[in-house]
């Protein structure tokens, strides 16, 4: 029945791949609105994996397909809850939006640049999905393998280079994944993580020592997805020499490192999992969100581009939600939420603008903020002589800019400030390392400002050889439309908020997700 | 048997790690692929070593002990494909930075012009 749907977000987009490859470039205009079609599928997809996800009877309701039909212990199984149906619902949405900007200049840098979209959300759509730690691992890759190839969209040497690094890395993580797994599977022989958190409880002595380095390295590998320093160098090199959709659908994937982290945390070092492995590595990830954050902070401060700039608000991002799931609190978590959800549309908006608000790009591909100087200040000279043809696209690139700045900073009136409001409210009953966590978050938002003021005073007022970009309308369409869902989530607050609330209550109760699993593995094959 | 194959895996994984903090790009390929051997090694040895068991039950078995797990070896096979996969990706783009930058240092840049 209902359980069929569950595997459509990963066959919509595969299937839609293959027809695309096979479609070659030659017909253009039918792959394009093929995109559509999946783009729009997935999302109406999520928004009914949502609604059952969320249906009335209790926190519980979970809906889960054993592939193949075997049971959930011996084979692979798709698991929806309410975390994994937020993620869907906000990885389709940025799909959908990012697609208008990409249909003009950006998708002719490269052949292929449709199926590889496409094929990237195959692996976003089943890393949320899956309940098991192998087929994570192979999502993972298949994410991976879309993006190495989305990285690279538009070649140029500065591209193939930050791809070099961006490559070599993730394969290392791929391995560190990997032996992680290993271990885990030698110790409990089992990969499926809701029968990995009903046996935890019982591990004891040697074997418990070795799940916890399988689930250290494990996690080391999603850090490194996350960005978290010290492993999270690779990040701004990359994200700001990729083309600016490629950048906007990478705001994402930081952020699937961080929901591994989250589900697993919960789920396998949750409350039940007994007192030598109770949250597990917590004091961990939150000093190491504590530092990120700093580091995401000072590179703000220093960026001189805006791409960079953008990059950074990842590494910000990333850091306060390490910070704040490393709390182990519902009410914390929830805000958590909201964070990820404001945090994953504004910085795609920031990186989109930043493509447009840009030169096109020279051969080099890479345009430096200069540092200020009155002296050549346009303000300063006796005429502004730029020709304005028609002030209206400025006008919208500025208000969105603006509006960026709001959402990042995390100040009224945007949902930006609702989010980060509802993130840091309930922090300060968590000890110190939260307290200072608190208080280096509204330390990054003020750095965000100063940077966002900088950059915005640079670009669009003392720039005097800033040409006006020509703005093509499904640029404007895929900013605004980004924005804009933000902006409807300002006014739009208690039906969003309430499901947040449950969904944290849901990812802190893990025997929900155990006994959805393993009580329906029972009942599959008699 | 045990101890042969974790000195491999070992030294495996040791040269792989010093390869891939070498400054050439040939030089970290290799020591990706060397790493990826001692992974898949490690993966392949999770489930016990046996000498010519077999992975595949043959009908009405009854001592599961004679039988070699077959997850792992499974999962090893996932693993080498995807890794046999990504790795020829590496190599596309190790050649085309050796083409932009004229040179085969991971930074594109090796001090010499």
């Amino acid at each position: 029945m209902n359980g069929a749907l569950a595997i459509a977000p990963i066959l919509i987009p595969l299937i839609v791949a293959a027809i695309q490859v096979l479609l070659g470039i030659r017909f253009g205009r039918l792959r394009t609105s093929l995109s559509f079609l999946s783009c729009l599928s997935l999302v109406a997809v999520a928004a009914m994996l949502m609604m059952s996800a969320s249906a009335p009877n209790g926190e519980g309701t979970m809906l889960v397909y054993n592939l193949g039909n075997w049971p959930a212990r011996f084979a692979i199984v798709l698991v929806v809850d309410r975390l994994s149906a937020l993620m869907l619902l906000l990885t389709a949405v940025l799909a959908l939006a990012v697609l208008p900007y990409a249909l003009g200049r950006w998708q002719r840098m490269g052949p292929h640049f449709q199926p590889l979209v496409q094929l990237l959300l195959v692996g976003y759509n089943g890393a949320f999905l899956t309940g098991d730690l192998f087929n994570l691992f192979v999502f993972f890759e298949v994410l991976l393998a879309a993006s190495y190839g989305l990285a690279l969209h538009g070649s140029g040497a500065r591209r193939v280079g930050a791809g070099l690094h961006y490559i070599a890395i993730n394969l290392t993580a791929s391995m560190l994944f990997l032996i992680g797994v290993g271990l885990i599977f030698g110790v409990t022989g089992t990969l499926n993580m809701a029968v990995l958190a009903h046996l935890i409880p019982g591990l004891t002595g040697t074997p418990r020592a070795l799940m916890h380095a399988g689930a250290a390295l494990l996690g080391l590998a999603f850090l490194i997805k996350a960005a978290v320093w010290p492993v999270g160098f690779w990040l701004p090199r990359t994200y700001s020499a990729a083309i600016p959709p490629v950048a906007a659908l990478f705001a994402a994937m930081t952020k699937l490192g961080i929901y591994v982290i989250l589900r697993l945390s919960l789920l396998l070092f949750g409350v039940d999992a007994g007192a030598a492995s109770m949250h597990f590595g917590s004091e961990w990830l939150l000093w190491l969100g504590i530092i990120t954050l700093v580091v995401g902070s000072i590179g703000m401060l220093g960026a001189r581009e805006l791409g960079k700039l953008a990059a950074y608000c990842v590494l910000v991002s990333s850091g306060t939600l390490l910070g704040a799931i490393a709390l182990h609190s519902p009410a914390v978590t929830a805000g958590a939420l909201a964070y990820l959800v404001i945090s994953v549309l504004g910085i795609a908006a920031f990186f989109l603008l930043a493509g447009l608000v840009a030169p096109r790009e020279g051969p080099e591909g890479t345009t430096q903020l200069e540092p200020y100087d009155p002296a050549i200040d346009a303000l300063f000279a006796a005429e502004d002589e730029r020709r304005v043809t028609s002030p209206a696209p400025v006008v919208i690139l500025a208000a969105c800019f603006l509006a960026c700045g709001l959402l990042l900073a995390g100040l009224p009136p945007l949902s930006g400030f609702i989010a980060k409001f509802a993130l840091l409210a309930p922090m300060l009953d968590h000890g110190t390392g939260a307290i200072l966590l608190f208080a280096l978050t509204i330390a990054a938002g003020l750095c965000t400002v100063i940077a966002m003021a900088r950059a915005g005073i640079q670009i669009f007022w003392a720039d005097a050889d800033w040409e006006f970009p020509r703005v093509e309308p499904g640029e404007t369409i895929s900013v605004m439309g980004l924005l804009g869902i933000c902006l409807v989530l300002t006014f739009v607050v208690a039906a969003p908020w309430n499901y947040l609330a449950a969904t944290a209550r849901q990812i802190h109760a893990p025997e929900h997700y155990i006994h959805a699993v393993m009580g329906q593995a029972t009942e599959a094959r008699p | 048997m045990e101890v042969v194959l974790a000195i491999a895996i070992g030294a495996l994984a040791g040269s792989g790690v010093w390869l891939l903090l070498r400054p050439r790009t040939f030089q970290v390929i290799i020591g990706l692929t060397l790493i990826s051997y001692a992974v898949n090694l490690l993966i392949f040895s999770i489930g016990g070593l046996q000498v010519g068991a077999d992975p595949v039950l043959v009908g009405g078995a009854t001592d599961l002990s004679r039988y070699a797990d077959p997850l792992p070896q499974a999962l090893v096979l996932t693993a080498i494909v995807i890794g046999f996969a990504t790795t020829a990706l590496f190599l596309v783009v190790l050649l085309t930075s050796r083409g932009l930058a004229g040179n085969d240092h991971v930074d594109g840049e090796d001090g010499t012009p």
